[in-house]
């Protein structure tokens, strides 16, 4: 389909304008100022985003619970966040006396660092890579994996009973959810051969008549996908596994003795955290940056990208407003009962729709095995536990 | 099945938020300083002293019998006795309180000064918003600051006013029968001398 050229611009206008800016340098300057110019669009660009999505996230919660939401600082409360963020600049930052001051400081940073990182393989637009690794999709998970140390080097390094407990849990959940992340992610490896993250998009930017050849069409997609969506919000600590920092529990969990910017800094690096997450889920499973349909290819692919990762974001912030935070006991038995043995067996559906060639058999065996599998699974492991009426020895 | 409770209350949620948009009962929230709820007729805040007629000095109900300062269980009412003696609503003469403070950062509004007050004198405000920039001398209310009017008690709080007012005024009549009694005694007495 031949485009005008005023669409085909507008979709690589970041990628031009970057060509703009940098030919104005010396030939020897210009590819590291190239690279400069993307890593600074990536920095200001998602702390602005995390910034915008604090207010949608009070507001669409508060209206989840029938509350009106900040509505004080400009027009509708959309100027909260530059409240918050003066807020946060200008409040004491304590470091506790018997923390360990070098640690304590380095946290937030490698955390806020690490999470940064992840954005250097995420295609967020046609041509829009900052480097186009081969295994971007392992660069990936090394750098997000990284996070976990941060959370750990925090608890640790506070001196806190409730940042102690916190990491602890922290670290016991990523690993648990860091195992079925991987797994629900190599189906998509398995099937496109490649780890390069712009290979994944291509593969999926076909249509047939108008419909998109997106993984999660498939049912070894959709069901990679849901195990990817339930393991990332372990990951990023979001509700209903927030117990890392369950408040009604552990004060604030690792970040306790955290104030001000450092704060602000746990904060940001959760949210940008989530952002690439939905990020890397948008590209493995819903087809990147390609158009929903092929007649809206027209719309330029970045549109496309931030819009598919703004949606998942909304559905983050709708499970933080519906789910009840999980027990420790509950987190564990459905990683390792649950998500665990789904994502394994996910892996033979998918060599079995590899190897079973085109035909409408491997989709109903693929369904199939896997809806029996939820089915089975669901009843046997995660049913609910009938455990009697409480009875108490002492507290009669 | 696994997941039908998570479906049933993300339908839920979504009903909410959409919903908060378009019925007004749903948002209960009332957005405080522009829109404000009457005060319930049984709230109480701090007390205050009520006074009977324009003049709040002439009219003071208070005796300073000061129980009500031995009473109060975090001491935050200070009484200074008068020297000399006034006459009150029934016409006996009566001490009055020279100096009468209350310090509502120490109050807790536990309103017993209310209850063992013989005189109906001091009553609770429903009054809240207080708040002020010096937290030591403008949270010390003195007589002054505390004397309110019986109009404004019968305003705040209509039923409980109405039971008080009825029970001064059959004080009163109680008290003018009395004055009469001892008055034709007294001329009974004088005719009698003098007879």
């Amino acid at each position: 389909m031949s485009q005008s050229p005023f669409f085909v611009n507008l979709d690589q206008i970041f990628v031009l304008l970057r060509h703009w800016l940098v030919s104005f340098l010396p030939a020897a300057w210009q590819p590291a100022a190239g690279v400069l110019l993307s890593v600074a669009t990536i920095v200001c660009l998602f702390p602005a985003l995390f910034a915008l999505t604090t207010v949608f996230e009070r507001k669409g919660l508060a209206r989840i619970q029938n509350r009106l939401g900040p509505n004080r600082v400009g027009p509708f409360g959309f100027f909260q966040p530059i409240a918050d963020g003066i807020k946060s600049l200008t409040k004491e930052d304590i470091v506790p006396l018997s923390a360990d001051a070098a640690v304590h400081f380095l946290a937030p940073v490698l955390l806020v660092v690490t999470v940064f990182m992840g954005f250097a393989v995420l295609p967020m637009g046609r041509n829009m890579v900052l480097v186009d690794m081969d295994a971007g999709l392992l660069f990936y998970f090394a750098m997000g994996t990284s996070s976990e140390l941060a959370v750990f080097m925090a608890g640790w390094s506070s001196r806190n009973k409730y940042s102690l407990l916190g990491a602890m849990r922290a670290v016991a959940q990523m690993i648990s959810y860091e195992v079925p992340l991987l797994l629900s992610s190599v189906v998509v490896v398995m099937i496109t051969g490649s780890l390069s993250l712009t290979k994944i998009v291509e593969a999926q930017n076909h249509y047939t008549w108008c419909l998109p050849h997106w993984y999660i069409f498939t049912p070894w997609g959709f069901a990679g996908f849901l195990m990817y969506a339930i393991a990332t919000t372990a990951e990023t600590n979001r509700s209903p596994f927030d117990l890392p920092e369950g408040e009604s529990e552990l004060v604030a969990g690792y970040h306790t003795e955290y104030s001000g910017f450092k704060f602000a800094l746990f904060f940001l690096g959760e949210y940008v955290a989530m952002f690439s997450i939905s990020g890397l889920g948008t590209t493995l499973f819903l087809g990147g940056w390609s158009a929903p349909f092929s007649f809206l290819t027209w719309v330029p692919s970045w549109i496309w990208f931030f819009s598919k990762l703004m949606l998942s974001i909304f559905v983050f912030i709708w499970m933080r407003g519906t789910l009840p935070r999980l027990r420790q006991d509950q987190l564990m038995n459905f990683a390792w009962k649950f998500v665990l043995p789904m994502c394994l067996l996910n892996l033979l559906v998918t060599g079995l729709w590899r190897f079973m060639g085109d035909g409408w058999l491997r989709w109903v065996v693929c369904s199939a095995i896997l809806l029996l599998a939820y089915a089975g699974l669901g009843l046997g492991e995660m049913r609910r536990q009938r455990l009697g009426k409480r009875s108490y020895r002492y507290a009669e | 099945m696994l997941g039908e409770g998570i479906l049933k209350g993300m339908a839920e949620t979504a009903k909410n938020f959409f919903g908060s948009y378009f019925s007004a009962e749903r948002l209960t929230t009332v957005e405080y300083p522009e829109q404000r709820i009457a005060p319930f007729e049984a709230a109480r805040v701090f007390p205050f002293l009520v006074f009977d007629g324009a003049d709040y000095e002439s009219g003071l109900r208070c005796v300073a019998c000061q129980i009500c300062e031995k009473e109060c269980p975090p001491k935050c009412i200070f009484i200074e006795k008068s020297k000399d003696k006034k006459p009150d609503a029934l016409g006996r003469l009566q001490f009055y309180p020279a100096r009468f403070d209350i310090d509502i950062s120490v109050c807790m509004s536990c309103q017993i000064c209310v209850e063992v007050c013989p005189f109906e004198a001091i009553k609770m405000d429903t009054e809240y918003e207080l708040s002020t920039y010096d937290r030591f001398g403008a949270l010390l209310l003195d007589r002054k600051q505390l004397a309110k009017s019986n109009e404004y008690y019968r305003q705040i709080h209509p039923t409980e006013a109405a039971g008080v007012d009825a029970k001064l005024a059959a004080e009163k009549v109680k008290a003018d029968a009395k004055v009469k009694i001892t008055a034709e005694a007294k001329t009974a007495a004088i005719a009698g001398a003098g007879a």
